[in-house]
């Protein structure tokens, strides 16, 4: 295997070592082996795209905040954090805990209660066959488009940083998601996602700790980042967002509460299928409850390895990084800051253990896709407009070959991502298209029975077109004068405008799904029992223990929210 | 879910994963202690003492959670 390895390197920035070699080979080789293991568990539909909803509490959060700490998200953010600043944590804190919390207390009951297999699911029964197949699509399009720019951003790091052929990484890698995908289903896709969340944060947590003691804690990182990059502003998350000039981001605060918080992290943490997925594979209500509160936590912590190794890489790193598209040979970007961070403190051993946990953030990013696409094809797509009413062990046959299928289609469109660098700025966007709009739809058919079928698949469409209609106008000639209009200054950079962006379209979903509502008729109430807020009897829990209640755990995760926001103003 | 009582708990895959991360990291923190890598901070030996912490976790969650313990159904 070494040989083998060696014989595919090229140029590299660090060299493993045998050990090394050993970590990443005993990682591949344990998650096929539960695969494996766990196929002659996943027999029927439910246990293959439900994961038989025998799931605790406690996997549940960790596979919801494991599916989204893909290697994007770990790559990216740490880039991001050295290119903004702690700014960057919003989207840990008031952009995913609230909303997290929101999708625990309120959105969840009526998930759970419809027994509905997915969030097209949930729309199919609110809003019937054309909202829930056009929110499917998107969904589907969408999932696979970020699979394959997930698994190409990975390449590329493995190509920079190991000098690993790009070819190589997309093959091993994604064969090997696929292979447990396709043998345990949603089960062995959480089980991969709980493991690889330990390995993540173990693999990754010496970088700030080793980090700190190099600088003497936050005070002397804070005063080396000062020394570095005089008259700019990284560690302060609120006090310099009173203007778009005022910070490196060039963001407001209105675009952070509105955008970010109220619109766009609602609308992925509650509706975004790959998330939600994991959830709805919980034993009973309270549980199903109680794991996006227990992820909560975790979510709040994970800036200690995304955010502060960016930041330690402003006040440590001997070069300066700079953007991607913008790079000069010899020069790093600031995706690479992690990678370059854990080069600096990782010998034999400890190196292994920080690049498998790359490797596993990929893994769990690219298996939460997949997953879901299969789930959403098969149930949304496939069962409702092609073949209709066939025995279960086709529809798990069906989502076995889609598990496979979707994973050769990932690889095609990394490929795809490879011909076009701009598309890796582009699909963060391009996913907002359809998650802001789809919140309001949801939102609306969960809370007001008075909504219609017409009304929320107009809506839908509407806040899906106005959001392409905005991100074409400002990134056009003349995007100068759109960018004033929409992200309310000229100064707004590109994070603010997505920001804005998502805020309008859902406002727009929202007032054409009410004005529709208006002139058509309401669906009998008998219809909807278990699926709006006024015909739904949520079970209350009077008779569980203060300690087990998820509205003691919500409030108390939002109490710390707010007092990290106090520390960090 | 087919027969689900007798499925190994995630948490004893955790601890596989730890115990050997951890004895593979431990013995080669303590392999390179006279002559530690070319990297930042490599006197404070932390291989050797992350590596122990992962064999520590990892032997926990092995033993709690292991098959036909007690806690084997928890998923």
């Amino acid at each position: 295997m070494t040989a083998t390895l060696g014989m595919l390197v090229t140029k590299r920035l660090v060299r493993l070592a045998p050990v090394d070699l050993a970590i990443v080979v005993f990682y591949f080789a344990l998650v096929l082996g539960i695969g494996f293991y766990l196929k002659r568990f996943a027999k029927t539909g439910e246990d293959f795209f439900m994961a038989g909803r025998e799931m605790t509490a406690w996997v549940a959060g960790l596979a919801f905040v494991s599916a989204n700490l893909g290697s994007l998200e770990l790559l990216g953010w740490a880039g991001s954090a050295y290119q903004y600043g702690i700014l960057a944590a919003h989207w840990y804190w008031i952009g995913a805990i609230p909303a997290m919390i929101f999708l625990g207390l309120v959105m969840m009951p009526f998930y759970y209660i419809s027994k509905t297999h997915s969030v097209p699911g949930y729309l199919q029964l609110r809003y019937g066959t054309a909202a829930s197949g056009l929110s499917a699509v998107t969904f589907a399009i969408m999932t696979i488009l970020m699979s394959g720019v997930n698994m190409y951003a990975m390449a590329v790091v493995m190509k920079v940083v190991l000098g690993w052929d790009l070819n190589f990484s997309i093959l091993v890698s994604s064969i090997t998601v696929a292979i447990y995908v396709a043998a345990g289903g949603l089960f062995s896709a959480i089980f991969n996602e709980v493991l690889q969340f330990f390995l993540i944060w173990f693999g990754a947590l010496l970088i700030p700790i080793l980090g700190l003691i190099e600088t003497g804690g936050w005070h002397g990182m804070v005063a080396r980042i000062q020394d570095n990059f005089p008259g700019q502003d990284f560690t302060h998350m609120w006090s310099n967002l009173g203007h778009f000039k005022d910070n490196p981001m060039g963001m407001h605060w209105t675009g952070i509460v509105f955008g970010l918080a109220m619109v766009q992290s609602m609308g992925y943490w509650t509706t975004d299928f790959l998330v939600v997925q994991r959830v709805l594979s919980a034993k009973d209500i309270r549980s199903a409850k109680l794991a996006p509160v227990i992820g909560s936590f975790f979510k709040m912590a994970v800036p200690i390895i995304v955010i502060l190794p960016g930041l330690l890489g402003l006040a440590l790193l001997p070069m300066h990084l700079y953007p991607a598209s913008n790079l000069e040979a010899g020069q790093f970007s600031y995706n690479e800051v992690l990678p370059l961070m854990l080069a600096r403190y990782c010998g034999p051993g400890l190196l292994g253990l920080g690049i498998t946990a790359l490797v596993a953030g990929f893994m769990a990013g690219m298996a939460g896709n997949v997953s879901a696409f299969a789930t959403v094809w098969t149930y949304d797509l496939y069962r409702p407009f092609i073949r209709k009413n066939a025995p279960d062990p086709h529809y798990v046959s069906m989502g076995r070959w889609c598990t496979l299928i979707g994973v050769f289609i990932s690889i095609g469109t990394a490929y795809l991502a490879m011909g076009f660098a701009s598309i890796m700025d582009y699909v963060q966007a391009l996913f907002g298209f359809f998650i802001a709009p789809l919140f309001g739809t949801v939102l609306l058919g969960m809370m007001w029975k008075r909504v219609t079928r017409a009304a929320g698949f107009w809506g839908l469409l509407a806040g899906t077109i106005s959001s392409i209609t905005m991100f074409v106008l400002m990134h056009g000639k003349s995007g100068e004068r759109w960018v004033a209009l929409f992200a309310l200054s000229p100064d707004a950079k590109g994070l603010a405008q997505d920001m804005y962006q998502s805020l309008w379209s859902c406002v727009t979903c929202v007032v054409v799904t009410l004005l529709v509502t208006v002139v058509t008729k309401p669906r009998p109430d008998a219809e909807l029992k278990g699926l709006v807020y006024s015909l739904t009897e949520v079970a209350r829990e009077d008779r569980v223990g203060l300690l087990h209640r998820p509205m003691l755990w919500g409030g108390l995760a939002m109490a710390l929210l707010l007092v990290l926001q106090i520390i960090f103003w | 879910m087919s027969g689900k009582s007798e499925i190994i708990p995630v948490w004893f895959f955790v601890g596989v994963l730890f115990l050997v991360y951890g004895i593979l990291i431990f013995a080669s923190g303590l392999a390179e202690w006279s002559h530690p890598p070319a990297t930042v901070l490599a006197n404070l030996h932390a291989p050797v003492w992350w590596g122990g912490l992962l064999i520590v976790l990892g032997a926990v969650y092995c033993g709690t959670f292991r098959p036909g313990g007690k806690k084997t159904q928890i998923i």
